[in-house]
């Protein structure tokens, strides 16, 4: 379980999946792009959705929906993606992560935050740093880091293609 | 502030001990070259100077010791031997890993610096003056007389205006001079303004002298090694002899500058250059790349309006984009003569630790690469070199009796050839056995026992991972030791290796390297939605592939093409695209370890000028795929890493089938 040590007053950019208010801590995030065409790169997992061009720069998109489970992210009016700066092998890394919209930036202080109970998120609860109180829901918090510090993104390899292929 | 200046010293102080290597070298090439050893003795007076300048005053006393040596050297008194050469050498290197340790903070062999010392006092013998006593910084007075004879010098001094505020007195410096010979000093006053305007903290005086001494130039310059960069002096030696004109040495010298001459020196030519960070050059080759990017939008752009004047504007915007992307590209190329330099000292480590006498010659060290691409290059060669020393080129006995020359050549060339370089590795050795590499390819289940081979295949078994790791094979035939490293090391800069050997008479390692790593010529491919490149230096011709052609192939990925038969990857399959696929498909022939293959796609657009990017740590693990580029459109289209869709391929289809690697022979059907 993660502990919530921030002292102050911390920004939170939130953003919707399916119906469902998510948020990330507002350092992380580097900037909103409108929907763009995302090239996608053979033989990796179904959650990364490939790669696009930021201003020369290849950055990777993933799709947090089908990373959570969800359906496959489809392109909609407000679908976005937000840049975030994530570190991976501690260093930072620019990642893109598609979202249905991205809603405000919300203050919560310390004392609107819980953690996140164990069971009942339908999510892996590592990738929850904590349940955010606001209006009369709450949003949940995501621990960005955690979510590309599992070894998912390394253990397909080699070998899962030669299977893939052979299957 | 002091590790800014250590930082300067260190690369200073690298560059020194590089052409301090190079020259010596080249010395024991030519003993008798005035200008080699005048080289040394520079590039290690330098490093005394500025080592003793920065503190490092262990550095600084026994580069002095070597210094001494030189000196003997350079006025005749002693002769440039072997013995010398490599004393010198491992004097190098000991200077700089005392570099290294005072940058470090490491555990240092005071020992080995205690025993070179000896060995050069050894080597000079009764020749040496008296050593100066370690630790000194540097003063005329400590130099030995250069020549014995006496040089009249005429010295221009016009300090810096402020000179007096950094706390020097020229006056100092006047009685310094006085110190070495005899001295006429003219002050020059015309600059002296009206009393009114004179500020009484600055220096309006300039001086003309005449120093007539037995010292060297080396000597009045470290008089003058403080007063600044703002200060100015010029040396000029006047010859004995009236009538002839008085050489400069250089003219505007820089106080503290590296480099000190003898006047017999010939003028050293000057290179204007500046020091850049690496990251610097790097930004702009990106800056560049996504300029080019930019400028095909505005391109397709323009077009797209059909606005004769946005078009024109457009076209010079290309031209001028061209124009940089080319200079650009061209500021981070190097000559690939260092790398060899250092190659050369590997030969001589490793000949004379071998007991073999061999010579390296080299061509084409002028020949420039991307700086990324000749970091790069060194390990393949070294590992090249070793094989060809260690086990190609036999001993000096075993040669005579083959009726060749006792001393072994190794022959290291590189030349353009179109947007590659083509290097070529070659020696005069015993050759490759290729009865032991056929053993070996049968043992490790290459090939089977009873396969002939050609030439070339047989001899493309040495890149084979693992290949190498018997003893046996290297003791038999050499040439085996982690060829497959140096593959893959030649492979990843996109080059493509190749070997060939005549039993007896040598083997020869011939690679072609792209000049950049930044841009290359591609073809654009389609495939469902997704544009991917393939260089186009492994492209050969692009052909049609119908229906009917799959039908009649009878499942094979087989293509008849001219006669040849040639498998053929459907890269639509290989990456799990969906969608329909075209009624006509395209397979691009490509040529990879000299055998052709087809790559399957819905359709070939065109020619692309490829800005090379990384797909970042997410994807590293990607197959098939090793880098990205950006479209003029905005989009991104993926990088074919064809030598690894290909290999594999054959290690699926060994897997699948059983078979031996296949060929174009087709032997994977047999």
């Amino acid at each position: 379980m993660h502990e919530v040590t921030t002292a102050e007053t911390t920004q939170y950019l939130t953003f919707t999946l399916e119906e469902e208010v998510f948020a990330i801590d507002i350092g992380k995030v580097r900037e909103v792009l409108d929907y763009t065409a995302v090239t996608r790169v053979p033989q990796t997992p179904e959650f990364m959705r490939g790669v696009i061009n930021l201003r020369g720069n290849v950055v990777p998109v993933m799709d947090m929906r089908q990373k959570f489970g969800m359906s496959a992210t489809e392109k909609r009016v407000n679908t976005c993606i937000i840049i975030m700066e994530v570190m991976v092998d501690d260093e930072v890394t620019i990642i893109g992560s598609l979202a249905d919209s991205v809603r405000e930036v919300l203050d919560l202080e310390p004392g609107q935050i819980e953690p996140a109970p164990r069971i009942g998120t339908r999510l892996n609860v590592d990738f929850i740093q904590g349940m955010g109180k606001h209006e009369n829901g709450f949003v949940m918090i995501l621990d960005i880091d955690k979510i590309f510090c599992d070894d998912e993104l390394a253990t397909y390899g080699t070998d899962d293609v030669m299977n893939q292929l052979q299957g | 502030m002091m590790e800014h200046f250590r930082q300067t010293f260190r690369e200073e102080a690298d560059e020194l001990l590089v052409e301090l290597e190079h020259s010596l070298l080249e010395l024991e090439q030519n003993p008798a070259d005035d200008e080699l050893i005048d080289r040394v003795f520079r590039a290690m007076h330098t490093l005394k100077g500025s080592s003793s300048m920065f503190g490092f005053d262990d550095i600084a006393a026994f580069s002095h010791e070597v210094e001494t040596v030189l000196d003997l050297v350079r006025d005749g008194k002693t002769g440039v031997t072997k013995e010398l050469i490599r004393l010198t050498l491992l004097a190098r290197d000991q200077i700089k890993a005392m570099i290294k340790v005072s940058v470090d903070n490491g555990e240092l062999d005071v020992e080995r610096t205690e025993e070179l010392v000896a060995a050069f006092h050894k080597l000079v013998g009764t020749a040496l003056p008296v050593l100066v006593p370690a630790g000194l910084s540097s003063s005329a007075s400590s130099q030995p007389g250069d020549s014995g004879l006496e040089i009249v010098y005429a010295i221009r001094f016009r300090p810096d205006r402020d000179i007096f505020k950094r706390g020097l007195n020229p006056v100092h410096l006047l009685n310094d001079l006085h110190e070495l010979g005899l001295c006429r000093i003219t002050a020059k006053t015309n600059d002296i303004p009206p009393l009114a305007d004179l500020d009484p903290e600055l220096c309006y005086l300039q001086w003309d002298i005449m120093l007539t001494t037995t010292h060297g130039v080396d000597a009045i310059r470290d008089i003058f090694m403080f007063v600044g960069e703002e200060s100015s002096v010029e040396i000029e030696v006047i010859p004995r002899e009236s009538g002839e004109e008085a050489r400069k040495i250089r003219p505007e010298l820089p106080c503290q500058a590296a480099g000190s001459g003898k006047p017999r020196t010939k003028a050293i030519k000057a290179i204007s250059s500046i020091r850049v960070a690496a990251e610097k050059l790097d930004h702009l080759v990106n800056l560049v790349g996504e300029l080019v990017t930019a400028q095909a939008r505005l391109s397709q752009t323009a077009l797209a309006h059909n606005d004769t004047g946005l078009i024109a504007l457009a076209e010079e915007i290309e031209r001028l984009t061209e124009g940089l992307r080319d200079t650009a590209l061209n500021v981070r190329m190097l000559p690939i003569g260092g790398t060899f330099g250092r190659m050369r000292r590997l030969v001589h480590d490793l000949s004379s630790e071998l007991g073999k006498d061999v010579e390296l010659i080299t061509e084409g060290a002028e020949t420039e690469l991307d700086k990324a691409v000749i970091e790069r290059l060194a390990d393949p060669l070294v590992h090249l070199i070793r094989n060809s020393i260690d086990h190609g080129i036999e001993k000096s006995t075993v040669r005579m009796a083959a009726g060749k020359p006792p001393c072994g050549t190794i022959r290291l060339t590189a030349a353009y050839s179109g947007a590659s370089v083509l290097l070529t590795l070659s020696d005069d050795g015993a050759g490759i056995d290729r009865e032991a590499v056929h053993a070996r390819g049968v043992k490790m289940g290459l090939i089977s026992a009873g396969t002939e081979l050609p030439d070339r295949d047989l001899l493309n078994l040495i890149f084979a991972p693992g290949f190498s790791t018997s003893a046996k094979i290297t003791n038999i035939s050499g040439r085996g030791v982690g060829m497959d490293v140096v593959k893959r090391g030649v492979e990843a800069l996109r080059g493509a290796i190749s070997i060939t050997s005549t039993r007896g008479e040598g083997a020869t390692v011939s690679f072609r390297i792209p000049l950049t790593l930044a841009i290359i010529e591609s073809l654009l491919v389609q495939i469902g939605t997704t544009n991917f490149v393939v260089p186009l230096s492994l492209v050969e011709e692009c052909i049609e592939l119908t229906r009917t052609d799959v039908a009649q192939a009878h499942g094979r990925r087989l293509v008849d093409v001219r006669g040849a038969i040639i498998p053929y990857i459907s890269l639509r399959e290989r990456f799990g695209i969906g969608g329909i696929q075209p009624e006509i498909e395209q397979i691009v022939v490509v040529e990879v370890d000299g055998k052709r293959i087809g790559l399957v796609v819905d359709h070939v657009i065109g020619g692309h000028q490829t800005v090379i990017k990384s797909l970042g740590r997410l994807f590293r693990e990607a197959q098939g795929i090793s880098g990205a580029t950006m479209l003029g459109d905005g989009t991104v289209a993926l990088i074919l890493d064809v030598p690894q869709l290909v290999g594999d391929e054959e290690v699926l289809e060994r897997r699948t089938f059983g078979n031996a690697p296949f060929t174009e022979k087709g032997t994977m059907h047999a």
